[in-house]
């Protein structure tokens, strides 16, 4: 598909950015989970989000994007990706969401002109319970979209230099 | 192609089986498959064992996915054997850098088995 030149300018704004964040959560969600993720009408309580996901970015974007959600969200993201129900999901539930981060991350990336040669991804990094204070230099631009999967909050935060 | 061997070189483990249903789903019929958590352990398989398509992320630990495609031209059993790029990094630039190293196929994260079978047949059958 051809993007116009209007198109891909209006796409390296930053003020399209929040929408096109969700649009790359939706499309993971979607062929990857077949899922649809739900509008979150307030801002989830911090002490329901125990597993955090973060996926850096180095090069013409530099910073991090975190997903955050809960443990049962987590374990529900692995079977749905796993087609299984069995309790071996559970076991696989830090992959699974590393790599819907991954992928959010990536899938965002590449949706923003002039962005993607020059912006490589880390692996990501999981962590889990919600004790902790993350502390990130890139703090120039922020944002955060709040999202329900399965009517349970799910959060993705960008932090970039 | 029937029974045929696959190695998946992913470092997500849940990735590798959804790639392997994804392939499953896309109507190939598949003999065995062999998983990779990273281009080192990919070259360590392949050094043992032939296949008749690699599909491989590009963003891993220890050895990432390009790095490993430029070093199959030294591993005997990998000889004519497609790989098929399957990761997040979209862009122009990945894409280019990946067939330039030898890549036939290069299929953006996310994806549906539609598109997997859209890029995988023409490689099998040797068209890419």
């Amino acid at each position: 598909m051809n993007t116009s030149r209007s198109e891909t300018d209006a796409a390296s704004r930053r003020e399209y950015w929040p929408p096109l964040l969700e649009l790359s959560a939706q499309e993971v969600f979607g062929l990857m989970l077949g899922e649809r993720l739900d509008a979150a009408p307030e801002p989830a309580p911090e002490n329901s989000l125990d597993v955090t996901s973060m996926v850096g970015f180095a090069g013409s974007l530099c910073g991090l994007l975190t997903l955050r959600c809960s443990s049962k969200s987590a374990a529900l993201m692995a079977r749905k990706m796993l087609g299984t129900d069995g309790a071996g999901a559970k076991s696989q539930m830090e992959d699974a969401v590393g790599e819907v981060c991954n992928m959010v991350a990536g899938n965002f990336k590449n949706k923003i002109s002039g962005i993607g040669d020059g912006c490589k991804l880390s692996v990501p990094t999981v962590i889990t319970g919600s004790n902790y204070s993350l502390c990130t230099l890139a703090n120039d631009y922020t944002m955060e979209i709040n999202l329900l999967f399965h009517g349970s909050p799910i959060v993705i935060s960008l932090q970039l230099n | 192609m029937d029974n045929i061997t696959v190695l998946i070189v992913d470092d997500s483990s849940v990735m590798r089986k959804i790639v392997e249903r994804s392939l499953r789903q896309a109507g190939l019929e598949i003999g065995q498959v062999l998983e990779a958590g990273n281009g080192l352990e990919a070259l360590a398989v392949l050094n043992q064992q032939k296949v008749n398509l690699v599909l491989c992320d590009i963003n891993m630990p220890a050895m990432d996915g390009l790095e490993f495609v430029k070093q199959l031209s030294g591993v005997e059993n990998a000889k004519g054997v497609p790989v098929v790029m399957i990761t997040t990094e979209g862009s122009e630039g990945h894409v280019v850098q990946a067939l330039s190293a030898g890549a036939r196929g290069y299929i953006r994260k996310p994806f549906t088995a539609d598109q997997v079978k859209e890029h995988i047949i023409p490689v099998l059958a040797g068209n890419l």
